[in-house]
């Protein structure tokens, strides 16, 4: 995809004119039979798959209050229009959030309310056709799910639950999309969306404790399947294996080993995300989480931590509790889950931590907001911890901290472009385009304060940060994990034991 | 008994019976459909007065609206204070003086900020409509039946403005006549025009109430994003499809 042009940057965030049809082309990969059935999916499009999109919306909006209060409550005032990175990165007038809940507001309005039924052209309503499943295709595929409209909306109309419902109906009718379905598939068969197996991962913590042994000349381990374990670390397999996830693991495994405290990964539940969500489908969210309470079970734990993973701490935190809960045959003097940067700001605050943190001086660092965590989900004790808590985190490891503007960070946070099913190398060029916003805020700090990191707390965030970070000139090893930081600042030894 | 004062006085009941029927049930829907997952926008209050205060700040002062646009959140801010101020004024067409409210709405200062807030209602209207027009991405997002509902509010305000700086019309008359209709002794209305076209429009805004977009109106206090307390990890939460899942099964098993 060479031809994948990033936008310039400006001086500042403009709100572009709208371009119709500027991003129609993009699509994801449809999903083939083989990644669909294991998910419960039809194979491919049914017949009659206009009547059955149909029933199934209307099966959707009744059993979701959310969507049900979304969808008659939106009066088109347009306060969202400019709140997505994707409007503002690609000028296509579909991806400002109202428009793109229209796509699927003008079919319920077609079969489900009076003027839809009576006047369809007076109301915006449309008939379920052709044309509307492949711009559903597209555009609900342009949707990160990072609620960011939800915040700026005057009735909290989360664009997010309605492209999730949109993908939940395309599946349900057989148009499933390759990406998420594959992984899903591969979760179900094999506990992780690498499909790395048990063996494989086993290997991989062997050859990282040999790294880390001579890196530090101490033996920290990287424990799988230890049964009596106190804690189980669920953790996003991306961290088994891509930089810089990895660090971020090493990171885990030292606060565990300056903390004293025993730990394993499962190789059952080796994978904290949950593509369940991206496709809005609840029996494949609840399978995926199921594992986790068969694994702590299974391995006698009294706690649960999750690793950096925005999405995945999201359903960690907001849904596991209804999902596999309830949680009575855990520690309850411990919050069920807990973030893994929860623990190690705890851990600080006890002062069982030693960071040096001129090893990071060659550093100056700034911290993305990773949407889930920022605006569905919380740390700590207190509203908005999920902002304080990683930056203290990144603040004991590192002496030069910079927020990026405050418009851009916190509530407010730009996702990385690469979220909720779309970190896939078919959709580059929405990638590239939706990351703008960030890349701006993220350019003024590089300018203004000499940022030469930027730290997150998410696999999907990494990941799409190693891959756009190049189009913007930027290097790509700028992005960093904040455990990956806390691993180079830690300090092991005889005064932690 | 004139044919125009029993015609709007069927159009009345009929308009106020949808109107009411219809909210009704939208509302016992919002409230029957589950929600079987926490989706707070956060950070979320933690409490139900946190909650409450929320709503409130929202319903009020428009918080979210505010946070995202300052043009929009004026327009639309002034219309809906001055249509409360407009509605308490007409409350006197409704009440009788022995009504414990009576003193209140009767005070000088009620009447004529109801008074003068048709000329705010305007004008938050008029910023309204012209959003629509020269915001391309509003005009993009909006259906003929946007513009018309703004057309109809402005067409409602403006008449009413003209009965009260313009063409007087026999308020004694009408309250008589609008009080017929409350104990069903119907009494003439007094011809204007303009309170025709005041009258039919007002019905016809309550009868397209329950299926517009004004559902946002009751929408707001059951909308999940905003109404969940954010204690997802303290407390269980289970409704529709999510109270069916039994986890001990598994549990025994492991
Ligand atoms: S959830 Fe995020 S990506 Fe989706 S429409 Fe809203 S702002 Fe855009
Ligand atoms: S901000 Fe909310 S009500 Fe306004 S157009 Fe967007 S979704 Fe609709």
């Amino acid at each position: 995809m060479a031809d994948v042009q990033a936008p310039v940057l400006g001086e500042y965030q403009v709100i572009p004119h709208i371009q119709p049809d500027a991003m129609a082309g993009s699509k994801p990969y449809v999903a083939k039979p083989d990644h669909n059935k294991p998910l419960g999916f039809p194979g491919e499009l049914v017949e009659n798959w206009e009547q059955k999109a149909v029933a199934k919306l209307g099966e959707l909006v009744n059993n979701s209050r959310a969507l049900q209060v979304f969808l008659d409550s939106c009066v088109k005032c347009g306060a969202c229009t400019d709140k997505c990175h994707y409007y503002l990165g690609t000028s296509d007038p579909k991806n400002m959030p109202v428009a793109r809940q229209d796509l699927l507001r003008s079919v319920y309005r077609r079969y489900y309310t009076l003027p839809g039924k009576l006047f369809p052209s007076l109301v915006g309503a449309r008939d379920m056709t052709k044309e509307v499943l492949d711009e559903w295709y597209s555009y609900f595929h342009q949707c990160s799910q990072c609620r960011r409209c939800s915040v700026f909306c005057p009735y909290g109309i989360d664009t997010a639950e309605i492209s999730m419902a949109a993908r939940e109906i395309m599946d349900s009718v057989g148009q499933g999309q390759k990406y998420c379905n594959e992984i899903l598939a591969k979760v179900h068969r094999i506990g992780n969306n690498l499909g790395l197996p048990g063996p494989a991962l086993e290997d991989t913590l062997l050859g990282l404790e040999e790294d880390v042994k001579e890196e530090t000349g101490i033996d920290v381990k990287y424990p799988v399947d230890v049964k009596g374990a106190d804690v189980l670390l669920v953790t996003p397999s991306a961290d088994f294996f891509a930089e810089p996830h990895i660090d971020g693991l090493i990171g885990y495994g030292k606060v565990f080993h300056a903390a004293g405290i025993s730990w394993t990964l499962s190789s059952h539940a080796s994978e904290a995300g949950n593509f369940g969500m991206f496709v809005g489908s609840s029996e494949n969210l609840h399978k995926v989480a199921k594992r986790i309470r068969e694994a702590a079970l299974d391995l006698g734990v009294k706690r649960i931590v999750v690793g950096e993973c925005g999405h995945a701490w999201r359903v960690a935190y907001s849904f596991w509790n209804t999902l596999i809960g309830p949680f009575d045959f855990l520690d309850r003097r411990y919050p069920v889950p807990q973030h893994i940067c929860e623990f190690t700001y705890d851990l600080i605050q006890q002062g069982a931590l030693k960071f040096d943190k001129s090893a990071n001086d060659d550093k100056v660092v700034t911290f993305h907001d990773s949407c889930n965590v920022a605006r569905a989900s919380r740390m700590g004790s207190m509203p908005g911890g999920q902002f304080i808590i990683p930056r203290a985190v990144v603040k004991a490891s590192v002496n030069k901290f910079v927020d990026m503007a405050p418009e851009t960070i916190f509530e407010s946070t730009y996702c990385c472009g690469g979220g909720g099913g779309v970190l896939t190398d078919e959709l580059i060029d929405l990638r590239v385009k939706g990351t703008q916003p960030r890349m701006l805020a993220l350019r003024d700090v590089v300018e203004s304060h000499g940022v030469t990191h930027v730290a997150a707390i998410c696999a999907i965030c990494k990941a799409q940060f190693s891959k756009v970070l190049p189009y913007y000139k930027f290097p790509m090893d700028m992005i960093q994990s904040v455990h990956g930081l806390v691993s180079k600042a830690i300090q092991l030894g005889p005064v932690n034991q | 008994m004139s044919a125009m004062s029993i015609i709007y006085a069927l159009l009345f009941y009929v308009a106020t019976f949808i109107f009411v029927a219809g909210v009704g049930y939208k509302i016992y829907v919002f409230a029957r459909t589950p929600q079987p997952l926490k989706i707070p926008t956060t950070p979320a209050p933690i409490t139900y007065t946190g909650v409450a205060l929320r709503m409130v700040r929202e319903v009020t002062l428009f918080e979210s609206l505010f946070k995202s646009n300052k043009w929009t959140w004026l327009f639309g801010w002034i219309f809906h204070l001055s249509l409360l101020l407009a509605f308490i004024r007409h409350l006197r067409y409704v009440l009788t003086p022995d009504n414990v409210l009576w003193p209140i709405i009767n005070l000088e200062l009620v009447q004529t900020a109801g008074k003068y807030a048709g000329y705010a209602m305007l004008l938050g209207l008029a910023g309204l409509l012209a959003r629509r027009f020269v915001v391309d991405r509003v005009r993009y997002i909006s259906s003929p039946s946007d513009y018309l509902m703004l057309l109809l509010l402005l067409t409602i305000a403006g008449s009413g403005l003209l009965m009260t700086f313009v063409s007087h019309v026999d308020i004694i008359a009408l309250k008589g006549f609008v009080l017929g209709l409350l104990l069903f002794e119907w009494q003439l209305l007094p011809a204007s025009p303009f309170l025709l076209i005041h009258l039919t429009l007002v019905a016809l805004l309550m009868i397209i109430f329950p299926f517009s977009k004004l559902l946002h109106a009751p929408g707001v206090f059951f909308s999940p994003t905003r109404n969940q307390r954010d204690n997802p990890r303290e407390q269980r939460h289970v409704a529709g499809w999510s109270a069916q899942i039994d986890n001990t099964k598994s549990a025994d098993a492991g």
